[in-house]
């Protein structure tokens, strides 16, 4: 998951960003994606993000094949809703004895849409966002404890070494005659050991790796000072504001078209 | 440029019955270069803990004083830096630059000044690339070195090193010895080094402390004069004192019986990998005879042990088993566990009970031994390999010698014809080195193929009858 091809530049647009505004950003279009249960706000939001994403510096080509996946579960979640709720609402599709309604289709879309346009941003944010610079500005920006950023980012950075070390306890098992075969009971039973073997394993690394940073004077509880310094410029508030904007308008634009249902009413 | 104090001190982690270090008197003077020595189990790395501050009270029970220029340890940790034996756990930013600065920030060093001293503690220790560079793509011996970069960096007037090199091969356990070499140079800090490989380290130091079995200190001054006086005691301590006789050869005595297994012209494409890791490999092991391959970290040499094994597919190329027409990484686990018996590097990785007894009896009654031959084969074992007495212990609470030894008797209880071995004498002392010599020596002597990856020169020139060097990826001329 580490070795994904980049979605920009280094030094694309978005990746200069700071990370609590492109934070900001996933929040302010959340919020309004959840106020309301119609399809036209989560649409409004959708296309500004698409027609944004040329100017973030994003990899169109990249972006659309990380979001395959993305974009088969907002159609399954489609047409599931349309299905379930099929005789909701005046009949629209008829074919042999499937009978769709329009309500039915209309929520189905809207929870599709809703899906992808918080997913949208969420995947941008996280497919640009270097996982350091991350963490400074959560710190400084957000004024996260630096134990449970710097903690958390160290955790991360071992990440890797766990799929290393996975494959490493499965061939050494083999090697002592244990494998699952076809029977799924065994192989249920050999994936929890071996997932509890890397646990034990990833617990003594990582307390091994605590004590080496509490060496380093991590638990001194001297203020830390900053090597790399994350700034809001203006660029950062102009995002936010931006994000802000089509947000609040979006929103808008449902109530004035009288499509607004709020979430909970 | 601390000075430190030891009176009578002692230390118990708590829930353990016994002690681990108890009595020792030492005064180290400021600027001093000790190494310090014992076998192990002795307290070493508990010690060098409790020089770094890293014993906190209530993680145990301490008797007498530990004092750091006149102030306990744990009140002095500002001064001391520590670097240990395993590079994983102790990087924790993902770049290089990062990484030597995060302790710098930890102790509030201002913004101004950081970066200066993060350049200067790189180029102290050699490193060869700039801040950028992804920790992940370090090879192990840069690790170190960045390591050793990152407790510099703080300016530390105890310098504290546990075992740096052990988890280096050669070659870089070379370069962090050279870094050392120039940093110490160049420094006044005190020093205290725990490393049983003697001999390459011996010129950093000009005292060496060696701690008792059972307590307090058995040797302490020059060491020209402790291994003059001391050092028939060390060697069978399990320290590898320079100038000790080396240890006998332990060549096959008849010529190599058939063949085991052969790989032809096998390679491996780690998926997502641009180059392969390893190509066109022939060789072959036969009954009776042990081959050593040899190469660098990172040369392959691993993954055709793994390949040789049954455990790892090759992409190109086959691998079979002489009589076999199913190349082993097809074979279900019981059969192969039948016919090859595979030693990792870590053994731990290896354990799957929590008995040493189920741990031997695991395989046996995974390929189907009624239980009658299932204890029996466990009881030879046990008694073979010294281990009868920890047959009720938890296998992760072994000693590294013991550890090393339960995986070795795991390999041969369901008595396979082809021993594979990968580092099978990493970074262990004289004493149980020894002892895999002859435990090694003698299976190859019952008939059975070995084939070791190794970069352990004196292991080599002890056993090997045969050696195979893996240059990237390649089999070298």
């Amino acid at each position: 998951m580490l070795t994904l091809e980049p979605m920009t530049a280094p030094a694309g647009r978005i990746a200069r960003r700071n990370p609590a505004a492109k934070l900001g950003v996933v929040a302010v279009i959340s919020i309004a994606a959840v106020t309301t249960t119609d399809p036209l706000t989560p649409s409004i939001l959708l296309a500004a993000e698409l027609l944004a994403l040329p100017f973030c510096g994003i990899r169109l080509g990249v972006f659309f094949r990380r979001c395959r996946l993305l974009l088969f579960g907002a159609v399954s979640v489609t047409l599931v809703n349309a299905l379930f709720a099929a005789e909701q609402g005046p009949e629209l599709i008829h074919l042999g004895p499937l009978r769709i309604g329009e309500t039915a289709l209309f929520t189905g879309a809207a929870l599709g849409l809703r899906m992808l346009a918080v997913a949208v941003p969420g995947v941008v944010v996280f497919a640009t966002t270097d996982p350091t610079d991350l963490a400074d500005s959560l710190v400084q920006q957000l004024r996260a404890p630096a134990r449970f950023a710097i903690g958390a980012l160290a955790a991360f950075r071992m990440l890797p070494l766990l799929a290393a070390e996975w494959e490493l306890i499965t061939m050494a098992r083999r090697a002592r005659g244990v494998d699952a075969g076809a029977d799924p009971v065994a192989r249920g039973r050999l994936f929890a050991s071996t997932m509890f073997a890397l646990l034990v394993g990833a617990i003594r690394r990582g307390t091994r790796l605590a004590t080496a940073m509490d060496a380093r004077g991590f638990d001194a509880g001297t203020p830390r000072t900053i090597a790399r310094p994350q700034r809001m410029r203006t660029a950062d508030w102009a995002l936010l504001g931006a994000a802000t904007v089509v947000a609040a308008g979006a929103v808008a634009v449902s109530v004035a078209a009288g499509t607004f249902q709020a979430l909970f009413a | 440029m601390a000075s430190v104090e030891l009176r009578g001190y002692g230390w118990r982690h708590a829930g353990r019955k016994a002690r681990a270090v108890t009595g020792v008197d030492l005064r180290i003077g400021s600027g001093e270069r000790v190494l310090l020595l014992g076998p192990s189990g002795s307290g070493k790395s508990t010690l060098l803990s409790a020089l770094a501050g890293l014993l906190p009270e209530d993680s145990g029970e301490q008797t007498g004083e530990l004092l750091i220029d006149g102030v306990e340890a744990v009140k002095a940790r500002e001064r001391t830096g520590i670097v240990f034996q395993d590079p994983q756990a102790q990087l924790v930013m993902a770049r290089s630059g990062d990484d030597v600065a995060f302790g710098l920030e930890n102790r509030g060093v201002d913004a101004a000044e950081l970066w200066p001293r993060v350049d200067a503690a790189m180029a102290a220790v050699g490193f060869p690339y700039g801040r950028e560079r992804e920790t992940n793509a370090l090879s192990g011996g840069e690790q170190q070195r960045l390591a050793l970069a990152g407790v510099l960096a703080s300016r530390p007037s105890l310098l504290l090193l546990d075992e740096p090199t052990a988890n280096l091969d050669p070659e870089g356990a070379g370069q962090v010895r050279e870094a050392l070499r120039s940093v110490l140079a160049a420094s006044e800090a005190t020093m205290v080094l725990v490393e049983h490989r003697v001999a390459e380290v011996v010129d950093l130091v000009d005292r060496v402390v060696v701690l008792g079995e059972g307590g307090g200190l058995l040797a302490d001054g020059p060491p020209g004069r402790v291994f003059a006086e001391h050092g028939d005691a060390l060697t069978r301590q399990g320290v590898w004192v320079p100038g000790a006789p080396p240890v006998p050869e332990r060549k096959a005595a008849g010529s190599p019986g058939e063949t085991l297994v052969r790989a032809d012209g096998v390679g491996r494409l780690h998926p997502g990998a641009a180059a392969p890791s390893l190509s066109d490999v022939d060789m072959a092991v036969a009954a009776g005879e042990l081959v050593a391959v040899l190469g660098a970290n990172g040369s392959g040499k691993s993954t055709l042990a793994l390949m040789l094994g049954g455990l790892l597919r090759p992409t190109s190329g086959r691998v079979l088993l002489t009589g076999a027409t199913a190349p082993p990484h097809k074979w279900r686990a019981p059969a192969l566990a039948r016919a090859v018996g595979s030693v990792f590097q870590n053994p731990e990785q290896q354990f799957v009970t929590s008995r040493v007894y189920d741990e031997l009896a695991l395989g046996p009654r995974r390929v189907g031994y009624d239980e009658a031959e299932v204890a029996r084969t466990v009881g030879e074992l046990l008694e073979r390999l010294r281990l009868s007495p920890l047959a009720e212990a938890n296998p992760f609470t072994l000693s590294g010698g013991q550890a090393r030894r339960l995986s070795v008797a795991t390999a041969l209880a369901t008595a396979p014809g082809l021993l594979v071995f990968d580092e099978p004498t990493f970074g262990q002392d004289r004493r149980t080195w020894t002892e895999l010599v002859e435990l090694i020596a003698g299976l190859r002597d019952e008939g059975r193929g070995v084939l070791a990856v190794t970069h352990d020169r004196d292991f080599t020139a002890a056993l090997a009858d045969r050696t195979v060097t893996i240059h990237e990826g390649r089999v070298a001329c």
